[in-house]
């Protein structure tokens, strides 16, 4: 009985040092979670998701008070991703969410535009540029589409404008016309 | 293996995993001669018929040009300029249909040539070009918007100057995709172009070795080479064997050499330059006669033409003007018409496209001759891809991955190390588009690795902007800390030292009040009224009145919006 | 004017699975001749009651999964699985037998996966194993060859035996079976007879057993024959041979008397058929060619341990199926070097 013990005591205080001593040994300086997550978001920084930009979106997930579906610029590849991260179980996300929308970037109508500089404040990468009065213009290369600067607008000058196709951006679509596919999308479109 | 490559030389051959034996139907385009294509009625010349950047036009509408006269400019490091094909005038500068697999529309120069075909003045020629530095010629090769003909299109400039020594310079004569034969007319008709650029190439390069590799079922045109050869030039002419897909750089390389470029690496880093027949007759022509790349041989073929041949084309002419030229097709309504060639050359979907720099054959084959796929089957995994992947990929591994979009493991599997050449969906006995889909995982690959980039970006953007207003926000306290500092201390002060500073205090207290007041109007201002209503015009009234009722109406809209969800 | 267009590239060869599935059926006729010719009309029941039911299960599945009939059961891949279990199988077999063996190999085993192509496991060998271990006495109940059987049963008393269980007046059961080569020589040997002695029995030919080594002769020459069209590599069957008889030669050498002479293992059970027909599935095998030889070679030697250790006389089935389950490492341990990927004469 005693014996028992000792040998169970003592194996189990063996195997506690080894593990120990394997965590200092084979520590693993790993990205803090909240900075694996921001980097599988979209960084649009559009709020969508209720929070005030990607970082919080990410640390709100990071601390479990958030679900991983409410980000729709990164739609279900983001969902999954994040999923896939933190070892849960993938959420559907909602219809609003799941519509994919067009690529955008935002134009400002030149005669409209008041020069009141909200949407100035309103952008989050810093991709509108004018001054107080002054027409303002956005920076194509650097808007991410995130919407923010449409509310803030007095005049609803801005608009969204969908990225064009053209033969650089164009990209070779999945292989249609299989057996297997008419079939599937014979059954995706039954189902839906 | 050991073929004959010069009097008295011999030279051993590699060869390179996989690759087919296709049926060649090189015979129907060879039957007739080389034929000038007659001027159209209009040349639209794209901007964008190379690799990089697209061309800036230096020309506006209405402008009248000369034969060889730049009509857009390179734009960027990687670009290359256009010139005009013939003497007329620009009628618009405007979209157009361009020969590309998405068959969309892009920016184009249209001219309407004024029947003169009158030159502009051309650069010097440089006959003696052993004598001019590689920098000149260079120069000289990208004045010329000379890019690769073979089809990639990369402006060729870039290539002569790969800041390594190189040992060996190939000039690639395979042709080895079934029907085309541009290339073959080109060598058995003009060998001493093509061997003319071959010297220029390899003097630029200052390459150990040139070697001319032609496929052996190309006899013709080897013999032609071979008497263009001279006993004291290090230049040879190699024949090889015929097995698809041996013209491509990489199998090329491999074939002569032995070596292999290394993964996303470039043929120079194994001492090694590569450019085809027709590029380097253009560039024989760019510095011997100061010629512009401005027309180029296409090979119109397929059972579906009246009159197969190759024709000298001038660059911008309309795929359905050139044809017309070979007979026009057989049948009143052709099935297909392909620009290249059929293993590698994509469809086009209308004939209205112009020939591009890179355009070197087209290929209208009748339903007999290419039947339409057959629906794909399930794929056996049967393997016989992989003994055809020249190199030497596991196809059907990369498509079961690519087919369930896991694009991690398809690059696991080297997918982009895939040429596209399109054996394996020759042989695959499911009759799976397995390049489509590899083109697919590439093109999304791509896009992923772009997005990323964009959205790293844009967090960094970000970032700045979130520190700078941190740092404004810390200015502004600072300020009004310091203000509110400034305040009390006169309070404080007042009994000490009334009288010494009383008149130096007014002031301030005055300038202070003031600026208070002004900020109490603005603050009132911006909250009441609209600033600028007086002398305002009927017009700009109306104006704002019709913004008001826009904002009026975006807000009840807003309002219902909110009820109702 | 449009164009049709498509992906290049814009030519193919003519080369179809089902031609594919077709070569293999041709390569088997010689066998399952010689197999009829052998064992009676049993064969060719056991081969129409296969595909009767197999094609039936198929049809059947794919209707449920609401896709095309015709062009998966024109596949003839149901057809192949039905032929290689009907030829593995004893030809007095129970009808109902045959049926639920095809049952479970086209349902649960290649279809409940995803169909042609999805399938880990060789559907036949699958569903020759589950009858082996479930009904051991009706898979082991082997007729003798003609030459050997004291009473043969006509077409319509096998055919009634097959359905009814009910044998003709006066002939027993026992009369008329007899226990496979293989297995004779397990059982004596596990009896401590020597190899000389237990060869002395009529069941034994030249170098195999009677009778099985030409039926094993008629299947090489099939499979041969598709080495040749290129229907299959010749990795997997020459590795699976050389596995085999590499085994059988180390132990014979070391005891003449113990261990059966390596001709016996290839001639006597199933092992040409295996390493032509059943390895060479190329949905459940390995893809590489390096790959194959080491996948031919396992099974090959997993045969000779299971034949010699093991609780069956006959191995080729176990053997596959333990291969399957490794065939995807093995393809991921033997990928060729790519082009540009080290190597190479640089």
């Amino acid at each position: 009985m005693i014996v028992a013990i000792l040998t169970i005591t003592s194996l189990a205080a063996l195997f506690g040092l080894l593990l120990g001593y394997a965590n200092i040994r084979f520590h693993v300086e790993g990205d803090p979670i909240t900075d694996q997550i921001e980097k599988l978001l979209p960084q649009t920084q559009c709020g969508q998701c209720g929070f005030a930009g990607c970082r919080p979106y990410a640390e709100a997930i990071a601390g479990g008070e958030s679900e991983i579906n409410l980000c729709p610029p990164g739609g279900e590849a983001t969902m999954v991703a994040l999923a896939d991260l933190l070892g849960r179980d993938p959420v559907p996300l909602d219809a609003e969410t799941a519509e994919e929308k067009p690529k955008s970037i935002a134009i400002i109508k030149e005669e409209e535009c008041i020069g009141c500089t909200l949407c100035i404040q309103a952008c989050p990468v810093d991709a509108i540029i004018g001054a107080a009065k002054q027409m303002h213009v956005v920076i194509t290369e650097e808007c991410t589409g995130c919407e923010r600067c449409l509310p803030p607008c007095p005049v609803d000058c801005i608009l969204m404008q969908p990225i064009a196709l053209d033969t650089g951006n164009w990209r070779w679509p999945f292989p249609q016309g299989g057996q297997e596919e008419i079939a599937n999308s014979e059954l995706a479109t039954k189902a839906g | 293996m050991y073929v004959e490559s010069k009097k008295g030389k011999t030279r051993e051959l590699w060869r390179f995993h996989g690759g087919l034996h296709l049926p060649e139907k090189k015979e129907m385009s060879l039957k007739s001669p080389l034929q000038q294509a007659k001027l159209p009625q209009r040349l639209i010349l794209p901007l964008q018929q190379h690799i990089g950047v697209q061309a800036q036009p230096q020309v506006a509408v209405g402008d009248r040009v000369l034969k060889g006269q730049s009509i857009a400019a390179s734009a960027a490091p990687v670009s290359a300029p256009v010139h005009a094909p013939t003497s007329g005038t620009i009628v618009e500068i405007t979209e157009h249909l361009v020969p590309h697999p998405s068959g969309l529309s892009s920016q184009c120069i249209v001219i309407e040539p004024d029947g003169d075909d009158r030159w502009c003045e051309l650069p010097e020629p440089i006959s003696d070009f052993r004598a001019v530095d590689s920098q000149t010629l260079r120069q000289r090769i990208r004045e010329s918007g000379i890019v690769g003909m073979g089809g990639a299109t990369f402006p060729s400039a870039i290539k002569l100057n790969p800041g390594k020594p190189i040992k060996t310079l190939i000039i690639n004569g395979a042709e080895c995709e079934p029907y085309i034969t541009c290339d073959d007319r080109l060598m058995r008709d003009q060998a001493e172009r093509v061997m003319n650029g071959a010297r220029i190439l390899q003097h630029m390069l200052q390459s150990e070795e040139c070697l001319i590799a032609i496929e052996d079922n190309k006899s013709e045109a080897i013999l032609a080479m071979f008497q263009e050869l001279r006993e004291e030039e290090n230049i040879e002419v190699v024949r090889i064997p015929t097995l698809y897909p041996s013209g491509g750089e990489k199998q090329l390389i491999r074939i002569l050499t032995g070596r292999e470029v290394p993964t996303s690496g470039l043929p120079a880093q194994v001492g090694v330059i590569c450019h085809n027949v027709a590029t380097t007759a253009a560039i024989a022509d760019a510095v011997i006669e100061g010629r512009p790349l401005i027309s180029r041989i296409v090979t119109v073929t397929g059972d579906g033409i009246s009159e197969p041949g190759n024709l000298e084309v001038p660059l911008g002419m309309l795929a359905a003007d050139v044809i017309a030229q070979a007979g026009g097709y057989v049948e009143s309504k052709p099935q297909q018409l392909i620009l290249g060639g059929p293993m590698m050359g994509f469809d086009l979907r209308s004939d209205q496209v112009p020939i591009t720099k890179g355009a070197n054959c087209l290929l209208c084959p009748t339903i007999e001759e290419m039947p339409p796929s057959q629906p794909a089957r399930a794929c056996i995994r049967c393997g016989r891809c992989a003994d055809v992947c020249p190199a030497n990929l596991l196809p059907q591994q990369m498509y079961w991955y690519s087919r369930a979009k896991d694009l991690e493991k398809v690059q696991d599997y080297n997918l982009f190390d895939c040429i596209e050449c399109g054996c394996c969906s020759h042989v695959c006995p499911s009759h799976i588009p397995l390049v489509q889909y590899y083109r697919y995982a590439k093109a999304e690959s791509w896009a992923i690795e772009q997005e990323r980039r964009e959205s790293e970006h844009a967090k960094q953007r970000h970032d700045f902007r979130v520190s700078r207003l941190q740092r404004l926000e810390a200015e502004r306290k600072a300020k009004l800390r310091k203000k509110k500092e400034d305040l009390k201390k006169p309070a404080a002060d007042k009994a000490k030292d009334s009288k010494q500073g009383a008149s130096e205090k007014d002031t301030k207290q005055a300038a202070i009040e003031a600026a208070m007041r002004r900020a109490a109007e603005k603050k009132a201002k911006q909250q009441h009224a609209p600033k600028n209503t007086e002398n305002l015009t009927a017009e700009q009234q109306a104006k704002i009145e019709a913004v008001d009722e826009r904002r009026k109406l975006a807000r009840e809209e807003q309002q219902n919006e909110e009820h109702s969800s | 004017m449009e164009f049709h267009t498509s992906s290049s590239p814009h030519t193919q060869r003519i080369n179809r699975v089902d031609k594919v599935m077709l070569q293999v059926v041709l390569a088997l006729l010689p066998g399952i001749i010689a197999m009829t010719f052998y064992f009676g009309w049993g064969v060719l029941i056991n081969i129409a009651l296969a595909i009767i039911s197999a094609t039936a299960f198929e049809a059947l599945i794919i209707k449920l999964r609401k896709r095309p009939v015709t062009p998966v059961l024109l596949d003839l891949s149901a057809v192949v699985t039905a032929l290689l279990f009907a030829i593995a199988i004893p030809p007095l077999l129970p009808w109902w037998l045959v049926v639920l063996g095809m049952a479970f190999a086209i349902i649960m085993v290649k279809q409940m996966y995803g169909g042609l192509g999805y399938n880990p496991f060789n559907p036949a060998m699958a569903a020759y194993v589950l009858l082996l271990v479930s009904y051991p006495v009706e898979m082991t109940s082997w007729l003798p060859p003609f030459m050997l059987a004291e009473q043969q049963l006509n077409p319509s008393q096998i055919l009634a035996y097959k359905f009814t269980g009910l044998l003709p007046d006066g002939v027993m059961l026992d009369a008329i079976t007899m226990a496979t080569p293989l297995d004779q020589m397990r059982t004596n040997l596990d009896l401590n007879r020597m190899i000389s002695e237990i060869r002395e029995h009529p069941l034994w030919g030249d170098f195999g057993g009677l009778g099985w080594e030409w039926v094993g002769n008629w299947f090489l020459m099939g499979g041969i024959w598709m080495v040749y069209k290129r229907t299959i590599t010749w990795q997997i069957p020459l590795a699976f041979l050389s596995g085999l008889v590499g085994m059988a030669t180390i132990f014979w050498l070391f005891d003449t008397e113990a261990f059966p002479f390596p001709l016996f293992h290839l001639f006597s059970g199933g092992a040409i058929l295996g390493a032509f027909f059943i390895a060479t599935d190329p949905v459940t095998a390995c893809t590489t060619r390096a790959g194959q030889l080491i996948y031919g070679a396992s099974i090959g030697a997993l045969v000779y341990i299971i034949r010699t250790w093991g609780g069956y006389p006959d191995a080729v089935a176990f053997a596959v199926l333990l291969m399957n389950m490794a065939a995807p490492t093995i393809d991921y341990y033997t990928r060729p070097r790519t082009y540009g990927h080290g190597g190479g004469e640089a």
